[in-house]
């Protein structure tokens, strides 16, 4: 099942692989869709979820056509569920087939979490023990996946609550397993990297230089909500719902200085914002990107 | 073992304890932790509905339409990774939540938002040539033999409820005072461009449309049209329908003669 990818380097890339531009993008919106195609806002890419767009027709996909003329595009999943202890839905995996077939977009990631169990789809992102048992799980999922679609899939560390008292390896190694195994790319969202080490009282800094970080093929950038739990300690939510926090812009700016410029999206799926505002953000992080060193990809173009 | 069970069972069921074998650092009480993992999953599907059925929502208010909404959330959580897809069963279930039986119109709301929502994602499909018509029209003698078929957009309501006027006055196209819920009412909905449209219409044209929508002849739904609505009016329907993009294909039914 394995598919012929780099392992270990990501300089032996086949030169044909798509890649997003070293920009910062924005998630694209139903109710942005005729400003983005009047305005031409300056971003660099648009992502959007892959699950969206698995209907029939109708103005979704008639928009999606257009604005992907003029914008490179990255398809995010969100209900592939590659850490359910079942096996994938594989006509799940063929619409998205056809859906990436259909827009050929330049990236397209998935989540380390799991979202259904049986026929059921619960609609969020949820965590998994790190453990060995899991580990072959997930890597057999990811080799599959990358198989049918016949393309490198970015994996996306998860924002998590809580911890397994089953686990067995900490979570940025279980990652750079899963990376080194399957040879996909690591898709480093920040927000979550910060939210999971408040939540889980990791060292940020510690988590991100233990992760696989020559792998990342894109960086996510996200607001959260703030909660206590039950002693009274910070529990950080990832609503995706408010403007990127200071905390972790810093962070954001660390990696940079680490793997240089590399694809950056600001997330936002509630709480959406007028588009200017959107593009605003997005242009804070194109002035961190326009600072940082090349992409070490670039040494092998 | 599939400890995946015992959480998804613990996520749809608040009186179920949290799953065994997860911890917090700090050594606090993960019922606390677990509970952001249930809020999520109910307030992001209680949300997806609230986007699709939002009339609803403003007739029963946004505290009652979330409760409902969360009590049909746990009991028919999403089979589909596809959320535009749930939602189907929600006017079922509001016919049936004794809480709002005082709304008897209700169900019929949230079955024409759902034909709403269905339409908005309903397949592509070009209008029939303008001259495709004319052509078949040249040819009176067979012209009851021909079959139609309906943009997959294309759905309908005949309710007992006035559900067009209910929905019209919730878009500030006219005032709800005016309107009388319990005067019977048929809805078309379709997809005009890239824009739904919600119009009343009469029996006998839902009658019309639905004969054609089953693949029976022209002649077939005109004369079960005309049955059930004297008023009935074949080129005034014809020609709704036609300037709508609504009819995608016409072709001839040779085994069923005029009728």
């Amino acid at each position: 099942m394995m598919i012929a990818l780099p392992v270990h380097d990501a300089n032996s890339a086949p030169a044909s692989r798509p890649r997003l531009p070293e920009r910062a993008g924005i998630g694209l919106r139903s109710q942005h869709y005729q400003q983005v195609l009047d305005a031409n806002p300056a971003v660099g890419f648009f992502e959007v979820h892959a699950e969206n767009y698995l209907v029939a027709g109708g103005p979704f996909h008639h928009y999606l056509g257009l604005i992907r003329e003029r914008y490179p595009l990255s398809i995010h999943g969100v209900g592939l569920s590659i850490g359910a202890q079942q096996p994938l839905d594989t006509e799940h995996l063929q619409r998205l087939a056809v859906l990436l077939e259909r827009y050929q977009p330049q990236a397209f990631s998935e989540h380390l979490a799991w979202s259904s169990h049986g026929e059921l789809f619960l609609n969020d992102l949820l965590p998994l023990a790190y453990d060995s048992a899991t580990l072959e799980r997930v890597c057999e999922h990811v080799d599959q996946v990358q198989t049918r679609l016949q393309r490198q899939m970015l994996l996306e560390n998860p924002a998590t609550y809580l911890e397994f008292t089953g686990s067995t390896m900490d979570e940025a190694a279980f990652i750079g397993e899963v990376v080194r195994r399957t040879g996909c790319g690591l898709l480093l969202d920040v927000n979550n990297a910060y939210v999971s080490s408040v939540n889980q009282h990791w060292d940020a800094q510690a988590y991100l230089h233990a992760l696989p970080l020559a792998a990342v093929g894109e960086i996510h950038l996200a607001g959260f909500a703030e909660d206590r739990d039950a002693a009274g300690a910070r529990l950080l939510i990832d609503n995706h719902g408010a403007p990127v926090d200071e905390a972790v812009w810093r962070l954001y700016a660390e990696v940079l200085q680490l793997i240089g410029a590399t694809p950056t999206l600001l997330e936002r799926d509630n709480h959406i914002p007028p588009l200017d505002l959107l593009v605003q953000e997005a242009q804070r992080a194109q002035r961190l990107l326009d600072a940082s060193r090349p992409a070490r990809q670039q040494a092998s173009a | 073992m599939n400890s995946q069970e015992d959480f998804v069972a613990a996520l749809l069921d608040p009186q179920r304890d949290c799953p065994p074998q997860l911890k917090a650092w700090n050594g606090s009480d993960p019922a606390a932790r677990f509970a952001v993992y249930r809020n999520n999953v109910l307030s992001s599907l209680v949300d997806a509905l609230a986007v699709s059925f939002p009339v609803v929502q403003q007739l029963v208010g946004e505290e009652f339409f979330r409760a409902m909404a969360a009590v049909h959330v746990r009991q028919s959580p999403p089979r589909s990774r596809i959320l535009a897809d749930y939602g189907a069963g929600f006017p079922g279930f509001v016919e049936g939540f004794p809480p709002a039986a005082s709304l008897p119109y209700l169900a019929d709301v949230a079955r024409l938002e759902w034909l709403r929502i269905r339409a908005y994602h309903a397949a592509d499909a070009a209008p029939l040539a303008s001259d495709a018509l004319a052509a078949a029209l040249v040819a009176p003698e067979t012209l009851g033999a021909l079959l139609f078929q309906l943009h997959p957009a294309l759905g309908l309501l005949d309710s007992a409820f006035a559900v067009v006027s209910l929905w019209a006055a919730h878009q500030g196209a006219l005032a709800i005072a005016g309107v009388d819920p319990y005067q019977a009412q048929c809805a078309l909905v379709l997809r005009n461009g890239l824009e739904v449209e919600v119009l009343g219409i009469r029996p006998g044209d839902a009658r019309f449309i639905q004969a054609l929508q089953q693949g029976l002849t022209l002649g077939r739904a005109t004369q079960q049209a005309s049955a059930l609505d004297a008023g009935f009016e074949l080129g005034a329907c014809l020609a709704h329908l036609l300037r709508a993009g609504a009819i995608t294909h016409l072709a001839y039914d040779s085994e069923r003669p005029l009728p």
